[in-house]
């Protein structure tokens, strides 16, 4: 392994740094251990406390509850995907009465905290249902981050592109339409599914409006058996197989589609969830 | 509008909330992430595997389920009974915002080039010569971008503190909200100290750029 932090180690090296590799292991597992035992003492262990897990009709609630999860996760990108799409053009417009409104909107929102978004669209003047307060809040978040993600892929558009279209004497919108959107979108598509993960991630805040989804599910299953640590290991668990899922098709993506040319997905995002990079600085 | 006014010092308390909030969990996610990055870029294959098993199962975790293991489950197993709530949201934020801090930080180190570190042995720096005057410094020029997106969203983060009972500025958002046409100015008002935080580490970044880029 080559590093820019140190050097190939030698023999004695070599020789220490497996002393702390038995050392540094053998103290983690007995942690890991200590831990499973003080679960085990406190009888988190016991089967009244996971039994909702094994029981078809619980089973099939968590499932609702996700296949819900997807669905606005879904529906809210495919808003954002138009809505981005919109502003991140409208950003690049030539006319200044499209580019300042595009830009207020996507720094609005971009640094707004998505759960006083939907907090906002819940209870304020709107009182939007709770599913769709929820998904409106992803999609004005996430469309404001496809909005810059837009930006960028129709700037990474090669400039010869560009000015080989005007001298074959397309117009303005041609150019935007025919050329340059098209290149735009491949250059996309990776970023737009690592968006997925972010809204799929975001629809948990769903809880605080009780919209359908896996959270709410999960509230209502440790009401009932007093299982919450169980219940949100659970979750966790159906979260992370599903964005590790997302992770494995946005490489694929990026591998088919971009090649080692570098994904456009990290200036924008850093993935956390109702993020956003410093305005300003892109 | 008028509802906010009158009460100004409740919503002045629930900015300076909002601002612990994200001083505390911001130290403490930089201090551990950077232990993590360290352990992920370092020569111990254990420490590399425990860190990136970290990153991986954290951060694909939503941040709300990180809140309910702190707030709802830990007390189940006699944790965090008599912790404060703010310190309570510190530990729940800092343990999901120093999985990003982590990547971001590797990112850094990554991005010096191989030859700067061979190049500085082969002049005959010392390992610590070559760390402090050559690798440390060019990480650090490129570490601040991400970091500072990485704090900027947990700023915004720290909301999540109110569906558990913090009355920080999303909390009190919701308790001044009341169906009224008043809940737009009231949404604005609040939504712009948000911005407030967010462009204070939005320029601090920007000016340590431009400071770290003239020394170059």
């Amino acid at each position: 392994m080559s590093t820019v932090l140190f050097d190939t180690p030698g023999p004695r090296t070599r020789a220490r740094h497996r002393l702390y590799t038995i050392l540094t292991g053998v103290g983690l597992v007995a942690l890991l251990a200590w831990f499973v035992w003080y679960l085990y003492e406190h009888g988190e262990f016991a089967y009244e406390l996971w039994e909702p897990f094994v029981t078809p009709e619980y089973v099939e609630a968590l499932w609702q509850g996700l296949l819900d999860t997807l669905a606005m996760a879904v529906l809210a990108i495919l808003f954002a995907v138009v809505a981005g799409f919109l502003l991140g053009v409208g950003k690049l417009s030539e006319h200044r009465l499209l580019r300042w409104p595009s830009w207020l909107v996507v720094e609005f929102f971009r640094a707004v905290p998505l759960l006083l978004l939907i907090i906002f669209l819940r209870f304020g003047p709107l009182s939007l249902s709770p599913y769709w307060s929820v998904v409106v809040g992803l999609m004005l978040y996430n469309g404001a981050v496809l909005a810059e993600i837009t930006r960028a892929g129709v700037l990474a558009v090669p400039r010869g592109q560009v000015e080989a279209a005007y001298a074959l004497g397309m117009r303005k919108t041609q150019v935007m339409l025919a050329i340059q959107l098209p290149q735009a979108v491949k250059v996309m598509i990776p970023a737009i599914i690592s968006q997925c993960i972010v809204a799929l991630k975001d629809t948990s805040l769903g809880f605080y409006v009780l919209a359908p989804g896996l959270t709410t599910v999960g509230r209502s299953i440790w009401i009932e058996f007093g299982n919450q640590l169980q219940t949100a290991l659970v979750l966790s668990a159906i979260y992370i197989v599903c964005n590790l899922i997302l992770t494995a098709v946005a490489m694929w993506a990026q591998r088919r589609l971009v090649g080692e040319r570098k994904p456009i997905v990290h200036p924008v995002d850093p993935g956390m969830g109702q993020g956003g990079p410093a305005p300003g600085s892109s | 509008m008028d509802d906010l006014l009158d009460q100004r010092d409740l919503v002045l308390q629930a900015f300076w909330l909002t601002i612990q909030l994200a001083v505390l969990s911001g130290v403490c996610s930089l201090a551990f992430g950077t232990v993590l990055a360290a352990m992920r870029v370092g020569p111990i294959s254990v420490l590399r595997g425990a860190a990136t098993t970290y990153v991986t199962l954290v951060r694909n975790t939503p941040l709300l389920l990180m809140f309910v293991f702190v707030f709802v489950a830990a007390p189940n197993i006699g944790w965090f009974v008599g912790t404060p709530f703010l310190l309570k949201g510190v530990i729940a934020v800092s343990v999901y915002t120093s999985a990003f801090i982590c990547e971001a930080v590797r990112s850094g180190v990554n991005a010096v080039p191989l030859g700067q570190a061979e190049a500085a042995r082969a002049i005959g720096l010392t390992f610590g010569q070559t760390m402090t005057s050559i690798v440390l410094p060019q990480a650090f020029r490129a570490v601040v971008p991400p970091v500072a997106s990485v704090l900027i969203a947990m700023t915004k983060n720290t909301s999540i503190a109110a569906v558990f009972g913090l009355m920080e500025l999303t909390g009190r958002m919701r308790y001044f909200t009341n169906n009224s046409a008043d809940d737009t100015a009231i949404f604005l008002t609040f939504a712009v100290l948000y911005i407030v935080l967010v462009e204070l580490i939005s320029a601090g970044a920007i000016g340590l750029e431009r400071r770290w880029r003239a020394a170059r």
